[in-house]
């Protein structure tokens, strides 16, 4: 398996510019070998890597009196007759170290768009801020000056020289900015062995496979050390193995590299999986800027809506979207008494136990309760076992069935200190994949039921009421009146 | 309205009288260069023993291309002096050399610019189109004219007819490139020169070769005519034949032309086709060790393309 070795090394090549400022290419050769910082914190705003700003391109005679009417709303068919409007009036900021994802199907004005991003496509109306740089209006030179330093591509079709080497073609960026040969050999070098093309650098292109190909034009844009990746339909040209290879290895770089990246496709799922914010567009305006969870969960249309019915959306929910408030709850300071009452309560065969500050102890079961209950124990220690799956909060739905099918219990969400953040039952994973809401009691019911009757607990919890602790929760005789509900 | 008539000869006319009047200095210099550069070059090709020539162009055509070439190239020629021709036959060969190197030097260009400007491509088509089909002969009045009896006529007409192809290859060929390779140069930044430079004249090397073949193609078909206007070289001895009803001389003559067609035509071939070969054996050798395993290669051509 020759792709194995293409599994990413943990050093860094190229240090994440955090902020605005640049640094001149010989500081950056002498800095490439710090550890590169990941993402901007999710708190901490950073600072918009790219801002767009009324963007149009209107195609065809009198743009004046195109523009004119698109500003009052006029859409793309009423003004087939003048020309083509590709892209009417976007806005939108990317933040620094974000995976923006601009969605839509062909024709949509995304290609128009992201070229307008490195003014390969000049704007008819609206600014273009890279970096703080306006890049609408400049001179050619500075233009050139602003894509050297702040923007590299990658293409749908690779688009690499076919007549230079895989080294000499990753570092081409490199060359047009002027870096010594030999440097740049060295940085082109490093960056293949990072894409896992390290023995590839001598072949041509014409002699790699597609997925290869595009891994030489990541590492070409990679290499030229730009703030901000465009990315057009770059795995749109792979079949679908080496597209989710590639997405998955996109998304290592990327939190390693901590780059900016502005992702174009037409593929939902592809957008839902890299995305951290997705622009969604339609005839060239957009009609929605959101999470990939926001988009899923509250589409802004009818267009939005119709559009994510068919996505994967095991491969874009997680565990903390989907999870509800684990209501079979006890803490273990209650002791076995208040978990068997809440077990009969909510006609559950379990209850998560829980310590101070809801930490995560185990789950207990029913009959293991009912016994330490009968022999008048004061702990639940007995109980508590740890038969029972805990997941983290980000972890996608697609990778909770095999857990869930092997667990009779929900799934127990469980943040990085251990604390308890909520479950999530099997009902709730398939509601949320065939996007069915699931707040009603019932479902959770029915999900464990109880394996002893509430009456044997009932009758237990009433035999063994004298031998209790003074501080049991529920006095006597308010048991007594849910025994009468419940029976 | 039988006496209506377009005056466009009268018009032509003047203005020819009009360019020969105002720009005489200007003919008189591009003959003098024309002539030192044809004169250099056939000095370079009759002065040596017959052989001398043979033994290089033989291997030239090892390098570009084989054995089997060489030894055509060496065989034909030895056929050209064998019926007495190889003098005549080495001044055409200067003739189309430097006529073709003219009408290369001035195609190139001129197909980059048209190939970079709709307009211009619209306003030159139309010219390439009257260069390429007024009939050959009529060229040479003018040059007449304007650049006297002799062997510079000839080049100029020949210039002329033969550009055609090297201006419209050469714009085929860039305007074939693919337009994300050169989305991509502007992408990381790189100016149009270098852009031109590294990218387009590369990847459009293919069809600008077969145009300077096709130039030097159509150089060689003209070499007859230009024997009208006191070229010399084989062309005179097909005008003089013809004159003569000569059969012996015409066939012999002619057979050269043929001869020095397939040569010039083989070795510029190879030329062009040099890098293509280049690439096809490298691919296939390691084809073998190319990691296909779960990856579906891309057809070789849709890159070479």
């Amino acid at each position: 398996m020759p792709e194995q070795h293409h599994t990413i090394e943990r050093h860094s090549i190229a240090e994440h510019h955090s902020t605005s400022e640049h640094r001149s290419t010989a500081e950056h050769h002498d800095t490439a070998e710090s550890p590169a910082p990941n993402a901007p914190a999710p708190n901490a705003p950073a600072p918009n890597a790219l801002e767009v700003r009324g963007l149009t391109k209107f195609y065809g005679r009198r743009p004046a009196e195109a523009l004119e009417r698109l500003r009052d709303g006029a859409t793309r068919a009423e003004l087939a007759g003048l020309g083509t409007a590709a892209v009417i009036d976007v806005d939108f900021d990317v933040r620094q170290g974000e995976i923006f994802v601009v969605m839509g199907l062909s024709g949509s004005g995304k290609s128009s768009l992201i070229r307008m991003l490195n003014g390969l496509v000049e704007p008819t109306a609206g600014t273009v801020t890279v970096m703080g740089e306006t890049l609408t209006g400049v001179a050619p030179r500075r233009l050139r000056g602003i894509r050297r330093k702040h923007v590299a591509m990658v293409f749908q079709h690779f688009a690499l020289l076919p007549h230079l080497s895989v080294l000499d073609n990753t570092a081409y960026g490199l060359e047009i900015q002027g870096v010594p040969a030999s440097e740049r050999r060295e940085r082109a070098e490093r960056v293949l062995e990072r894409v896992g093309l390290a023995d590839w650098g001598h072949r041509f292109p014409s002699e790699l496979s597609g997925g290869m190909q595009q891994r030489v034009g990541l590492a070409r844009a990679l290499a030229a050390d730009a703030d901000i990746l465009l990315m057009d339909e770059a795995f749109s040209a792979l079949d679908p193995l080496i597209r989710r290879e590639m997405q998955e290895q996109l998304v290592e770089l990327q939190q390693e590299l901590g780059k900016t990246i502005v992702f174009i496709t037409h593929d939902l799922n592809e957008a839902m999986f890299l995305g951290d914010r997705i622009a969604v567009m339609r005839d060239g305006r957009v009609v929605q800027i959101g999470t990939a969870e926001e988009i899923l969960t509250d589409p802004a249309d009818d267009y939005v809506a119709q559009f994510v019915q068919d996505v994967d959306r095991a491969r874009v929910l997680t565990a903390g979207n989907v999870m509800e408030a684990p209501r079979a709850l006890a803490s273990a300071a209650a002791g076995p008494r208040a978990a068997l009452r809440a077990m009969r309560d909510l006609q559950t065969s379990m209850v998560f136990v829980v310590a101070s500050g809801r930490k995560l102890l185990g789950v207990a079961h029913d009959r293991d309760v009912l016994r330490l209950v009968r022999r008048g124990e004061r702990s639940l220690d007995g109980a508590i076992s740890a038969d029972f799956a805990a997941v983290g909060p980000d972890v996608h739905l697609s990778e909770l069935f095999e857990s869930s099918v092997e667990q009779e219990l929900p799934l127990a969400v469980v943040d990085d200190e251990g604390r308890l953040l909520g479950a999530v039952p099997r009902v709730t994973l398939l509601a949320a994949l065939g996007n069915v809401p699931t707040d009603t009691a019932e479902l959770q019911v029915l999900q464990t039921p109880a394996t002893v009757s509430a009456e044997v607990m009932t009758a237990t919890l009433r035999e063994t009421a004298a031998a209790a602790p003074p501080d049991t929760p529920l006095p006597v005789d308010e048991l007594a009146l849910i025994e009468g509900s419940a029976s | 309205m039988n006496d209506f008539r377009l005056p466009l000869g009268d018009l032509a006319e003047g203005f020819i009288d009009v360019l020969t009047d105002t720009l005489g200095w200007f003919f008189s210099i591009v003959r003098t260069v024309f002539l030192a550069f044809y004169d250099a070059v056939e000095f370079v090709l009759v002065t040596p023993p017959f052989w001398v020539v043979i033994l290089a162009l033989a291997a030239l055509a090892w390098v570009l291309k084989g054995w089997k070439l060489s030894l055509g190239t060496a065989l034909g020629l030895l056929v050209i002096v064998g019926v007495d021709q190889w003098e005549h036959a080495m001044e055409s060969l200067a003739l189309v050399l430097v006529a073709s190197a003219i009408a290369i030097a001035l195609a190139v260009p001129v197909g980059i610019w048209t190939a970079g400007s709709d307009l211009a491509s619209r306003i030159v088509r139309p010219v390439l189109d009257f260069m390429q089909t007024m009939p050959a002969f009529v060229y040479l009045i003018p040059a007449l004219i304007l650049f006297r009896v002799g062997v510079v006529p000839g080049i100029v007409a020949t210039i002329v007819f033969a550009m055609a192809p090297g201006v419209r290859l050469t714009e085929l060929g860039i305007r074939g490139v693919d337009s994300e390779v050169v989305e991509a140069g502007h992408a990381f930044g790189a100016s149009r020169g270098r852009i031109l430079r590294q990218i387009q004249l590369p990847l459009a090397m293919p069809s600008i070769m077969a145009g300077v073949n096709q130039v030097i193609m159509l150089s060689l078909s003209m070499v007859v005519i230009a024997g009208m206007v006191g070229a010399g070289g084989l062309g005179g001895d097909v005008v003089a034949s013809l004159n003569r009803i000569d059969v012996a001389l015409g066939f012999e003559a002619g057979l050269s032309v043929v001869i020095l067609a397939i040569i010039l035509d083989r070795i510029t071939g190879a030329l062009g086709a040099g890098r293509r070969r280049r690439d096809t054996t490298s691919r296939s050798t390691d084809a073998a060790a190319r990691p296909d395993v779960d990856e579906t290669p891309v057809p070789a051509a849709s890159v070479a393309a």
